[in-house]
């Protein structure tokens, strides 16, 4: 089954991800990174990642990867 | 071509020099009194191969130098004072990343639009580092059409030697006459094809990307790049600084000029010599660096020594000459400008009064 | 199981200096994938902007140079003219390009110069903090047009897009968005086929990307997006130009 892997250190909390994902599978993190931000985190729990790539097209700091 | 002999203009014995010097780009804007120079280059860039473009304006002319620099290519352009006002923001982004180019100023009347008569007004804008920030161009000034040919070479090579911007300086009238130019055995160098600089930007094929850049913005490192160019500087303080020299063993009063005013001030040192007036000449061929050197030597050897600046502006090599003799000799000034030349006897009858 | 989607070998692993949310980090990733996509990360000299992305050099991993501001199409066009066998593009803010670079960005173009031009439309001067650029919209505020931009004190969003298309040298125009993955995609695209030309030795190539700047919009990253599909498009509509 397809996941992604989410970069917390590079990402900058902008959320952009969660918006465009099809299946709701990203949500925000409880922790903060080294840049001061709330990264985001996916959940594979909530459902059956796709592997659309629509999370790590938009998103602006390279943080996602996308394994099927 | 061993000493082949013709008969050119200052302007286009520039060009010659440059492209027998091995400058493959040539960006510039129309401008009197240096138009024969772009011309020139129009006609003889594309038939030795090099690249000639009439940019736009004189902004972009030395923008596009600075490309053509960071490609690893010689790379020049020329104006004349509005225009180099221009290429100032251009010519301390080379001087801050570190690009060898040539720019030729032929200079004329000024402030403002002025006139196209020649001047010697741009002094302060060569040497001060016309545009912002702490840097130096090196600033030759040719006095004959053989120098206007032999110092392109000089100038390429310096350019690259310390990856750093040359200013040529010279002026409306050197530009528009004609004299003998002698070809020795010129050297044809298509720099181009034969080196190119490994800091350069030429693709990074086996080898680790390299990055053209005067922006530093962590603490302390523009500092360092800075404290790097001030060694560059002191080094070229140390071996590069030149000048011709007229009588001077015995001289009591010495006469300063460069360019063309140096040619009518070596007029009257030969005049009053045969008079038998005991006069010199210093003709400071590097503008920067300034020929500290050679003043301080005869201000120390001598007691009593008087110089007088002659220049075609109102006194801007005056105050290297001043800073250079530290009070040590008493120096006066005779200068016109705005397209106004001194005369030998206006000249001659300074010296007599001194 | 494999990996289908990773950063591009063109683009150095590190953390950006960009805000949230903003649309250098997409469009400077679009660049490094089609570099490598088309295989000439080795050829490519880069010639970077003043503006936010004055340090892409540092994301970049190929041959870059600075810019004085507005001057990076009479750079590459020295680059392009003595190093024609490499691939030069430049990457400019609507300050640089539409502004102070006015007169370098048409003169490349109607001298027809084999470059690529990626051109970052986020209606405003980032770097600086905020103020009007040439595309600014009529009403939006901004720190310069406090009021919002009028019409009769600041004239209108400046369309350098359709104004290069008449121009016979130029032989590629499009404008293009950053507002939903989709539209992430068709800029992709767009970039591609604009360095595409350049290999193939066809003219002057320019690709206007819509991109969102929340920070000096005063809006959340998703809803700087939204404000690109809802408003900025009507303003300056996407497509092929030429």
């Amino acid at each position: 089954m397809p996941r992604i892997k989410i970069n917390q250190e590079k990402c900058k909390g902008c959320l952009l991800c969660i918006s465009f994902c099809p299946k709701g599978l990203i949500q925000l993190s409880k922790k903060i990174n080294l840049q001061g931000y709330r990264p985001v985190e996916f959940n594979k729990d909530k459902g059956n990642c796709l592997g659309c790539l629509q999370c790590a097209l938009i998103c602006p700091d390279f943080c996602i990867e996308v394994f099927k | 071509m061993v000493n082949k002999k013709i008969l050119i203009t200052g302007n286009e014995a520039i060009g010659k020099g440059a492209i027998d010097a091995g400058c493959f780009f040539y960006a510039g804007y129309p401008i009197t009194p240096q138009n024969e120079l772009t011309s020139y280059m129009a006609e003889s860039m594309p038939k030795a191969k090099r690249i000639f473009i009439q940019a736009e304006s004189e902004i972009s002319a030395i923008n596009m130098v600075f490309g053509a620099s960071a490609a690893g290519m010689r790379a020049m352009t020329s104006s004349s004072s509005p225009g180099i006002s221009l290429k100032q923001e251009g010519i301390s982004y080379l001087a801050g990343a570190e690009l060898p180019a040539v720019i030729v100023n032929v200079m004329r009347g000024g402030p403002g639009l002025g006139n196209i008569a020649a001047a010697q007004s741009d002094y302060f804008q060569a040497t001060r580092a016309g545009g912002h920030g702490d840097y130096h161009c090196i600033v030759l000034a040719p006095f004959s059409i053989q120098e206007s040919y032999d110092f392109m070479k000089l100038a390429f090579d310096l350019a690259d030697k310390y990856r750093n911007p040359v200013l040529i300086l010279s002026d409306g009238m050197l530009g528009q006459m004609m004299e003998p130019l002698f070809l020795g055995r010129s050297r044809h160098t298509p720099y181009a094809i034969h080196h190119t600089p490994k800091w350069a930007i030429s693709g990074c094929l086996r080898r680790k990307p390299n990055v053209i850049r005067s922006l530093y913005l962590k603490e302390g490192v523009l500092e360092k790049l800075n404290l790097k160019l001030q060694e560059k500087y002191k080094k070229i303080k140390e071996k590069e600084a030149r000048y011709e020299i007229l009588y001077l063993e015995d001289a009591k009063i010495i006469l300063v000029a460069y360019g063309t005013m140096a040619r009518i001030v070596k007029s009257v040192v030969k005049k009053l010599r045969q008079k038998g007036k005991k006069i010199g000449l210093i003709r400071p061929i590097t503008l920067w660096p300034f020929p500290e050197k050679i003043f301080q030597y005869l201000s120390l050897k001598h007691k009593g020594l008087k110089f007088l600046v002659v220049e075609m502006s109102y006194g801007q090599m005056l105050e290297d000459v001043k800073l250079a003799l530290n009070g040590k000799a008493k120096v006066e000034f005779l200068g016109r400008a705005g397209g106004g030349i001194p005369t030998e006897e206006e000249i001659i009858k300074r010296v007599i009064a001194l | 199981m494999q990996k289908i989607f990773s950063p591009p070998k063109s683009l150095r692993n590190i953390i950006t200096h960009y805000c949230p949310g903003c649309g250098h980090g997409i469009t400077q990733r679009l660049i490094a994938e089609v570099i490598d996509e088309l295989k000439i990360r080795e050829k490519v000299i880069g010639v970077c902007p003043v503006g936010c992305a004055v340090v892409a050099y540092d994301y970049w991993d190929f041959d870059c140079t600075e810019a004085a501001h507005g001057r990076a199409l009479a750079v590459a066009t020295g680059i392009k003219r003595v190093r024609p066998k490499n691939i030069v593009f430049t990457y400019q803010g609507d300050g640089d390009l539409a502004a102070i670079g006015t007169n370098e960005t048409i003169h490349a173009a109607n001298r027809g110069e084999k470059l690529t031009a990626i051109f970052i439309n986020n209606a405003v001067y980032g770097m600086t903090g905020g103020q009007m650029a040439p595309t600014t919209l009529l009403g939006q505020k901004t720190i310069t047009t406090p009021q919002g931009r009028k019409k009769e004190k600041e004239g209108y969003p400046l369309k350098i897009s359709e104004m290069l298309a008449i121009l016979p040298a130029v032989k590629y125009i499009a404008r293009v968005a950053l507002f939903s993955p989709q539209e992430v995609l068709k800029a992709k695209q767009a970039i591609k086929v604009a360095f595409e030309n350049q290999i193939n030795n066809l003219g002057f190539s320019l690709v206007e990307v819509l991109s969102p700047c929340p920070t000096y919009w005063k809006l959340s990253p998703k809803a700087a997006m939204d404000w690109i599909k809802d408003v900025m498009i009507k303003e300056f509509p996407l497509g092929r130009i030429k």
